[in-house]
């Protein structure tokens, strides 16, 4: 199967999301949505 | 604005990435959504480890303004933790790759005061408002560095 170099990995946790960064030493990009899914 | 492969690129490698639904995702909407005070979408946010909010873009924006965009909020975080000389070269990459964006004169400005507040060197200053003199003119950032031309 193809593999999309620039899809987006989105996670819907937060909170890990945030534990994430914080290992990485990265900020969260929080996007609040209604696009469709 | 995501479907843009240089924005993705540019997402994937300087962020981690979290998304919430305001209506699949109601629950961590409501919750997230008071927190940060987010009540328009698309609102994005970009949040350091403490949970505090940084840099914030409310509305849609074509991809290279809004690359920009990032790049002056990855600036703006750097500034907010004194990390300057981090900080001036992000809002130089704006004013470089991105000079027809409106995110540009605001990082010029920015870039400047990274500069002065790396060094204690007020000529940084004074060259950001000669710099205005030559470009992005008739915008509220060159008015706000106007006044360094007086000294």
């Amino acid at each position: 199967m193809a593999t999309d170099l620039h899809q987006i990995a989105w996670t819907t946790e937060f909170d890990r999301a945030r534990a994430d960064a914080k290992a990485q030493h990265k900020l969260v990009l929080l996007d609040f949505t209604a696009a469709p899914m | 604005m995501y479907a843009d492969p240089k924005v993705a690129a540019f997402i994937e490698q300087q962020f981690v990435p979290a998304r919430v639904h305001v209506r699949a995702q109601a629950d961590a909407f409501k919750r997230l959504g008071a927190q940060y005070n987010a009540q328009w979408t698309p609102t994005i946010l970009l949040i350091d480890e403490s949970g505090e909010e940084r840099y914030r873009l409310e509305g849609f924006l074509p991809a290279t303004d809004f690359l920009a965009q990032l790049k002056l909020g990855l600036g703006r975080a750097a500034f907010a933790r004194s990390s300057f000389a981090d900080a001036e070269r992000w809002f130089r990459e704006v004013v470089r790759d991105h000079p027809d964006t409106d995110a540009a004169p605001e990082a010029l400005y920015w870039a400047g005061v990274a500069k002065y507040k790396a060094s204690g060197d007020a000529s940084a200053l004074a060259e950001t408002y000669r710099a205005f003199q030559e470009r992005y003119k008739d915008t509220s950032w060159a008015t706000k560095a106007s006044v360094w031309g007086k000294s």
